[in-house]
């Protein structure tokens, strides 16, 4: 049952983590979060007033996300610019964070959520969803709860927590398979399911549960981050 | 008997609030993040910043959280300015329109200042000779609604704010840098003998007599503005002086 993985991790333990706020002096919150190899940034902006006029909602504020790679994260230079890709993850984050904000008492207005990933090594959009809701708690937006994000998947038959690159493209036995997570830290609810892959429906329960375990020991790391900015 | 009620409530109230006083002394603030349990139990009352969830008192906001009496809140300490009506705020001239001026103001939405809310009348042909693009005013918000922000310049100490210089600290911080009753900003302005305006906005304009006393009022007050966690900062600011 217990085996080693290939950079010597137990199946549920998570790659070394470090989170660090308040990380770009010009923006009003920001965030770095690093999963291993894998580091992400986030800046919020806002609420600001939000142009062009007509995608002004009078009855509440609205969140923008943008997520990007940086030609440098990954092995073969990235062209620079949105792609398909980057377009789809900022959509996924924005619909995972938007849950836990109340933006209500800012109509009219925009908030701005900027993640860059400067190192890339599987799990960014993760990391991503982990940078930013530091980020925005450290904008002092009002916020239900802090959100916690993690991936899962499979060697072969074996669930893991966490996969890094050489993990993800593993495609031996029943095939690659990357179970992206986000969770509110407080309940039971997830705000981001993403499955690329093949799963049992009778595993998922599984994957939910090693996800919750995971984003319990990612919810301790964002705490302390938090709570070292106002008492360093 | 209403008016026995209103009486009675509004004694109740002062009482609370005055022994709010002498628990705000004693309770210790602590940092607390979104979502997490400040305080177990009926008997709190969530205020700015917290929610009820069932028996517990839960933050909806990073900040430091804070007892008074039977009250939770949270107080900010970082985030953008929020305009609140009265709120006194230093801005600088955008633009000059048919009717008025657009100031900018650090804020979600820029703030507009009609020209019949200058303290005397102006020729609309003229405007310009009374601010231009660029001038930094003090201004008092008259009026926050969805089309915008209205200011207005009639009030003590408002007006244009000549020579001297702004910068800007995090606008959560400016209850810290004017202290209570204006302590800190009296002892800084004592200090340094020069001449302060704090903006609700976090934007702080200092016009002194020599840059030297202009520049330690700056280091003075971002010195404030970063050390959130201490207690008795007043004190503390006497010492840095000393040093400086």
């Amino acid at each position: 049952m217990t085996f080693k993985r290939i950079d010597g991790r137990k199946a549920e333990e998570l790659r070394p983590m470090v989170a660090k706020v308040g990380v770009i002096p010009n923006a009003d919150g920001s965030a770095m979060f690093a999963f291993g190899k894998t580091v992400a940034i986030a800046a919020v902006y806002g609420p600001r007033q939000l142009h062009p006029q007509h995608l002004q909602n009078p009855a509440t504020g609205i969140l923008r996300c943008t997520y990007d790679l940086l030609s440098f994260s990954v092995s073969e230079r990235k062209k620079p610019g949105p792609s398909r890709r980057s377009h789809e993850i900022s959509k996924v984050t924005e619909w995972a964070l938007l849950p836990l904000l109340n933006l209500q008492e800012f109509p009219n207005t925009v908030v701005d959520v900027q993640i860059y990933i400067l190192q890339a090594d599987a799990g960014t959009r993760t990391a991503g969803i982990n940078a930013a809701s530091l980020a925005l708690a450290h904008a002092g937006i009002p916020m239900k709860d802090l959100i916690c994000s993690v991936a899962v998947g499979k060697l072969d038959k074996e669930l893991i927590v966490d996969l890094n690159k050489e993990e993800e493209d593993f495609e031996e036995g029943e095939g690659a398979t990357d179970f992206a997570v986000a969770k509110m830290a407080g309940s039971d609810e997830f705000t981001l399911l993403q499955l690329d892959g093949k799963i049992q429906p009778e595993v998922v329960k599984k994957v939910m549960r090693l996800a919750t375990e995971a984003c319990k020991k990612i919810y301790d790391v964002q705490k302390k981050a938090l709570k070292e900015v106002i008492e360093k | 008997m209403f008016d026995l009620i209103k009486i009675n409530m509004k004694n109740e109230i002062n009482e609370a609030y005055e022994a709010g006083e002498e628990y705000f002394e004693s309770t210790k603030r602590k940092a607390v993040v979104p979502g997490e349990v400040i305080l177990t139990g009926e008997d709190f009352l969530p205020g700015e910043g917290t929610r009820r969830e069932g028996e517990n008192v839960v933050a909806s906001r990073f900040g430091l959280s804070e007892q008074i009496g039977r009250v939770v809140k949270v107080i900010p300490i970082f985030g953008a300015f929020i305009p609140r009506r009265n709120n006194v705020i230093i801005g600088r001239v955008a633009d000059i329109t048919f009717r008025g001026w657009l100031v900018n103001i650090d804020s979600a939405g820029s703030a507009f200042m009609p020209i019949e809310e200058a303290p005397r009348f102006i020729n609309r042909n003229e405007m310009d000779q009374y601010l231009k693009i660029g001038d930094v005013i003090s201004a008092k918000i008259w009026s926050v609604s969805s089309r915008g922000i209205d200011l207005t310049l009639k009030g003590k100490g408002l007006g244009k704010l000549e020579g001297g210089f702004i910068f800007r600290v995090i606008p959560s911080r400016v209850p810290r840098v004017i202290g209570r009753e204006g302590s800190m900003i009296n002892l800084i302005k004592e200090k340094t003998g020069c001449n302060i305006t704090v903006g609700q906005n976090g934007w702080i304009w200092i016009k002194g007599e020599s840059l030297d006393s202009e520049i330690k009022a700056r280091r003075a007050i971002e010195f404030v503005s970063e050390k959130v966690f201490i207690d008795g900062l007043t004190e503390k600011m006497e010492e840095w002086f000393e040093k400086n």
